[in-house]
């Protein structure tokens, strides 16, 4: 202790201080941040509509009405299909947290049996589009270089290039898609959620669409020139040239311009 | 008369360099260069930055021509990037992905051309704003600095036609943005955009045209700029910081040989290992991720490299509305006022301001020691006026970065930025200022009173003083060292006869710019006013009364002559 106590009033003290207090506060932060829950898929079933139902009444009524045709809060459910709610709601986006410029996507509140329940309730309302197939979004069928193409012609100028995301007018944005399940993805074509058009199959096709999700599938595996930097383009380079580029050679040329007594 | 019979080398190496010099007559050349002193201090190694990076920039990017093909061409791609399998592509781009992803090294060296552009880039800068803020651009070096500029300016050009070489989705945004700047300008623009693309954008003969001038016309003049930028340097000598010893007519330093041939050729291997690092391990300009340029494809986050960004971000702020229709004629103030006419307004202020100082000051002598930045409030306070301008402009072009990022409205951000671009650089003139003045004044404290000692003594009479050290001569040096700045004085408007006397405006408005320059002004503490510090000052002074005497030449103890609570001698 007495070799400490006679280093506090070294130069680097505060420096090393201040080290130690962000590593602490990191530290704490990564033990006592939750961890999210991973949904466990299961398959649906017709009988579930009565579950659904109930999970509906006491879950979305409040905003969506109680036969789900809509308040002033919530628009009509009839007709959006099950893959609005298996959107909706396994992106946790519903039910909604709070009110702002779009709701954001959030820790699912339901596990995948409830959210097929409630889908099977709401698919039960109005024809609408369905929960798409496991073949229908398997990367691995897809033509990334078609998705690729589709990709920046319709969806590039929201979603940034390699699907990083992008602000939209008014505090809206458009999501990184980095994350996101290959049945979401499609999900989201085929409802056009929020701001978002909606893809039908007559202007992308089934098969358009997993060449989308296998374009981006293969922008998760990294990028060939090292680290992304956030796929965001020249303005995150143009950063790090600055903080890390320059940074360096000016210590570098402070180092060598010390007077060298 | 022979010189082989008394001083023949006998080395291998004296022999080679004996048979060299008796050709070139090298000798000499080597002999002034080596004794040639530069001063030491870091930031004068800032253009060291930018002239290797611009070495790593030729050694790469003659790397790169090997394997671009400059064609618009269309191909279909066949090769290993599955992602672009089949697309129909430019030739030119076709050959950046061969280059990328079947070339040995080849992805490595773009990445390495492309952040030293970066770095290139960022080094001038700032060696600029060094240059600027201490003034070393005076007298006679104001050629020089007209000379630092023009690079600046062929770099960004060197900068933006390499970017769009790759002919890729965000490159080609670029140059639709170049195109629109260039037609809105009046009567001319739709000639200009026309001659420049070949016909209309953006046609067949671009790629080939910039690449001849990425690789042949701007190097050249670039390199040529930096023959001359150097040649100044060796010859005006190096300026040096102000501090004890050091004047207009010396330079304090190290020469050129041994020691900064080691410094500097070690430097250079610096920056290219420091390049070499962000290019090892940070993707840059992935241009296989934004796809062949297609006119109608924009994606979000399409920006800029970071020296172009300020333009980006003049066109973001500039509202819509400013388009004016004229009969069959449409102005397109929108376009023209942000990226022609504030950029044009602004770098014409920078390149000039070497002679826009000269004409406030009328300071026709040579400068060749440095100011301290706060010793020139009005242009220490310009310049980051200035920067602050840019910072905001660059800012307002990553204004969708910063509203996904920080969750604001992309909406409220413009707003924001509309408002800062005039208010920022008013008030960072003034803050700067400010800020200036108030440090020296605390220079002019420092010197009449000294440093504080946090040592209370208490006298036989119950005072309290608080003990201060006096200044050492070399630190008193440095901050009394300056020549005041004062407004100039000009001849009355007519003579005594009331005759009016020829030069008189010219004269009156040299007088209010030099007002407006040195109107506010902190003048150094003079000897006169030392002197009365230490003998009337009171006892703050005293401990060091005697130095002070020695110092400035007068007697110290014209006042009340107080205890020193060290001098044990006393009763």
């Amino acid at each position: 202790m007495k070799a400490l106590a006679a280093r506090r009033h070294h130069r680097s003290a505060p420096v090393v201080l201040l080290l130690l207090a962000l590593l602490l506060t990191g530290a704490v932060y990564a033990i006592a941040a939750p961890s999210s829950a991973d949904a466990a898929s299961a398959t649906t079933s017709q009988s579930d509509i009565d579950a659904g139902e109930k999970l509906f009444q006491a879950n979305c009524a409040t905003c969506h009405g109680a036969s789900a045709d809509g308040t002033a809060s919530g628009p009509s459910l009839i007709g959006v299909g099950a893959a609005a709610v298996d959107f909706q709601v396994g992106t946790g986006r519903m039910p909604a947290k709070m009110n702002g410029a779009q709701i954001q996507a959030a820790p699912a509140q339901f596990d995948q049996e409830q959210i097929s329940q409630l889908a099977a309730y709401v698919a039960s309302l109005g024809a609408g589009p369905s929960i798409p197939t496991a073949d229908q979004v398997d990367a691995s069928k897809g033509d990334a270089a078609n998705g690729g193409a589709i990709f920046r012609t319709n969806c590039a100028m929201c979603h940034n290039a390699v699907g990083a995301g992008g602000a939209l007018s008014q505090g809206k944005y458009a999501p990184s898609l980095m994350e996101t399940s290959p049945e979401h993805i499609y999900e989201a074509m085929l409802t056009g959620p929020q701001s978002m058009p909606v893809f039908n199959d007559a202007n992308i096709t089934p098969d358009e669409k997993r060449d989308v999700i296998a374009y981006l599938e293969q922008q998760r595996e990294g990028s060939a020139g090292g680290l992304t930097l956030g796929s965001l383009g020249p303005v995150s380079e143009g950063l790090w040239a600055w903080v890390a580029g320059l940074g360096l050679l000016i210590g570098a040329a402070v180092w060598i311009g010390a007077k060298s007594s | 008369m022979s010189t082989s019979t008394s001083t023949s080398p006998t080395t291998p190496a004296g022999k080679a360099a004996d048979y060299l010099d008796q050709r070139t007559g090298i000798g000499g050349a080597v002999k002034e260069f080596a004794r040639k002193i530069f001063p030491d201090h870091w930031s004068f190694l800032l253009g060291e930055i930018a002239l290797y990076s611009f070495v790593v920039l030729l050694i790469s990017g003659t790397f790169l021509t090997m394997f671009f093909v400059p064609s618009m061409t269309e191909v279909h791609y066949e090769g290993p990037w599955e992602a672009m399998q089949g697309v129909q592509m430019s030739e030119a781009f076709a050959s950046t992905l061969h280059l990328s992803f079947e070339v040995r090294g080849g992805l490595l060296m773009r990445q390495i051309h492309h952040w030293a552009a970066l770095i290139f880039m960022a080094s001038i800068v700032t060696h600029m704003m060094r240059v600027f803020f201490t003034g070393a651009f005076r007298k006679p070096r104001e050629i020089n600095w007209v000379v630092g500029f023009t690079l600046m300016i062929l770099g960004l050009l060197a900068g933006f036609s390499g970017y769009s070489l790759p002919d890729d989705v965000l490159s080609g945004n670029g140059l639709r943005i170049a195109d629109g700047v260039a037609r809105s300008i009046p009567i001319l623009g739709s000639y200009i955009s026309f001659f420049l693309f070949g016909g209309e954008f953006p046609g067949t003969a671009l790629i080939p045209r910039l690449f001849t001038v990425h690789i042949l016309l701007i190097p050249g003049l670039i390199l040529a700029m930096i023959g001359l930028h150097l040649l100044f340097v060796v010859l005006h000598k190096h300026t040096q910081y102000p501090g004890s010893g050091r004047s207009d007519k010396n330079v304090v330093g190290y020469p050129l040989f041994p020691v900064y041939v080691a410094k500097a050729g070690g430097f250079f291997f610096v920056v290219f290992a420091v390049i070499a690092l962000l290019a090892g391990t940070m993707t840059i300009n992935p241009v296989w991720n934004y796809g062949p340029f297609d006119p109608s494809i924009v994606s979000a986050g399409a920006q800029p490299d970071w020296y172009m960004l300020f333009l980006e971000g003049g066109l973001r702020l500039m509202p819509g509305q400013t388009e004016v229709v004229l009969g069959q004629y449409t102005l397109s103030l929108n376009v023209l006022v942000p990226a022609v006419v504030v950029p044009g307004l602004l770098f014409t202020a920078l390149a000039l301001w070497p002679f826009i100082e000269a004409f406030a000051t009328g300071d026709t002598r040579e400068h060749h020691v440095l100011d301290r930045p706060r010793n020139a409030p009005f242009r220490t306070a310009f310049g980051v006026a200035l920067l602050t301008a840019f910072f905001i402009l660059i800012l307002a072009g990553s204004n969708d970065l910063i509203a996904t990022h920080f969750h604001l409205s992309i909406n409220d951000i413009t707003w924001t930025f509309r408002a800062l671009i005039f208010l920022g650089p008013w008030f960072a003139f003034w803050i700067t200022k400010r800020i200036c003045l108030s440090l020296q004044r605390k220079d002019r404290e420092l010197v009449l009173h000294g440093h504080e000692t946090g040592r209370i003594v208490r006298f036989a009479s119950g005072e309290y003083i608080e003990v201060h050290k006096p200044l050492d001569e070399h630190e008193r040096w440095l901050r009394v060292g300056h020549e005041p700045r004062r407004p100039i004085e000009i001849e009355p408007a007519e003579d005594s006869r009331g005759v009016r006397r020829p030069g008189y405006r010219k004269d009156r408005l040299r007088q209010r710019v030099s007002r407006m320059f040195y109107e506010d002004r902190i003048e150094p503490v003079t000897p006169a006013e030392l002197a009365a510090a230490q003998s009337h000052g009171g006892h703050d002074a005293l401990p060091a009364a005697d130095e002070h005497a020695q110092l400035t030449g007068s007697t110290a103890g014209g006042g009340t002559h107080l205890v020193d609570d060290e001098d044990t001698t006393r009763p």
